[in-house]
């Protein structure tokens, strides 16, 4: 490096009698080399960041359901009250949530409106079906007298699946938002970098819930 | 299969006007990607259901064991193909991101799961009665 510097500085000299023009040459190539490291956009990387302080939310919730999970105090286990065949319709609606938000990106970097709006429409309705069963299931629990005051497991599954679902309830209100804003202005870079936003998240939100449908409801069936 | 071969056709001209660069220019969405992704995903998850509800393997830990690396197979496989993460994106960085998380969320579950299990343990009745005991 400094011996670099050093030659370029020695050439630099021995051109000198030739003028100013050489080294006005030698600067802008110098600055050209410098500008191209610039990243064009740190905002994906940014909500990426937001993104894996997310999941650290959720590992404290996990933490916390995996010490208090077996805790029922006397009160019904997670074999009792989980409803498998529910649990599986319920992952299923997420996962094709997730194809259907792909389909939309793909729509999207062809640059079709009609088409990104019907697959983000799509989504956004079996997301709506998702948080439908969630909440038909919560009601059922608290109807069953199994609410989150109940026993540290309960108050540890409600919280951990109860942020998921929140999560999944702002996703959607999002996806409202960008519709809207796509088909008010169309596919401009702001949109598709939204766009590009909310993907991540809607995935992210998807790869929660394999936690949870694995950790709480399916081990927690396990004798 | 011939609409595969159309998003590919499609993912040429698409990553012309998309090399102009609106934030994520490296990340290119193809149909063969998200269906790859989507039906390992499928298998994945219909498996460990299987597994639980069939009652495949007898003892609970062997159960517990399969599920939870069906598990972390497919978070890897929606990170590849669904969050399209790669060594490369945003020059690395994204990748650096997830590893020091996965870092602090095995610390966090590993030490809450280490420190609650000897807590639990030491506050057995047993244990309570030869602190009475105690002098």
């Amino acid at each position: 490096m400094a011996t670099g510097d050093g030659a370029s500085i020695s050439g630099a000299v021995s051109v000198a009698p030739g003028g100013e023009i050489a080294n006005a040459a030698n600067d802008s190539r110098r600055f050209y080399l410098t500008r191209e490291h610039h990243p064009e956009n740190g905002t994906l990387f940014g909500f990426w960041l937001y993104l894996m302080s997310d999941c650290l939310v959720f590992a404290c919730l996990f933490a916390a359901y995996a010490v208090l999970g077996r805790s029922y105090a006397g009160g019904p286990t997670g074999a009792e009250l989980f409803d498998l065949p529910l649990v599986a319709v319920n992952t299923s609606l997420l996962l094709l949530s997730s194809i259907t938000y792909g389909f939309a990106m793909i729509e999207m970097q062809r640059g079709r409106v009609p088409g990104t709006l019907i697959w983000l429409a799509i989504t956004g309705l079996l997301g709506a079906g998702f948080i439908g069963i969630e909440l038909t299931e919560f009601a059922h629990l608290i109807h069953e007298g199994a609410g989150p005051g109940r026993s540290a497991f309960l108050s540890s599954f409600f919280t951990l699946v109860g942020t998921h679902g929140l999560h999944v309830t702002c996703g959607i209100i999002w996806l409202i938002t960008l519709m809207v804003q796509t088909g008010k202005h169309g596919l401009i870079p702001e949109n598709r970098r939204r766009l590009m936003c909310l993907s991540m998240f809607w995935h992210f939100l998807d790869v929660v819930w394999i936690g949870v449908f694995t950790f709480v409801y399916l081990m927690g069936v396990l004798p | 299969m011939s609409a595969a071969q159309h998003a590919v056709a499609d993912h040429g001209h698409g990553g012309g006007h998309d090399g102009h660069g609106h934030g994520g220019g490296e990340t290119h969405f193809t149909l063969r990607g998200y269906a790859t992704g989507f039906f390992a995903a499928v298998f994945l998850t219909a498996l460990p259901f299987w597994f639980v509800m069939g009652k495949t393997f007898g003892s609970s830990g062997i159960t517990a064991a399969v599920i939870l690396s069906l598990a972390a197979v497919q978070i890897v496989v929606h990170m590849i193909y669904f969050l399209h993460m790669s060594p490369k994106s945003e020059g690395g960085w994204n990748l650096l991101a997830l590893l020091f998380t996965v870092m602090l969320v095995v610390i966090a579950l590993s030490g809450s799961l280490w420190v609650m299990y000897h807590l639990n343990h030491n506050m057995m009745p047993d244990s309570m009665m030869n602190m009475h005991n105690m002098p």
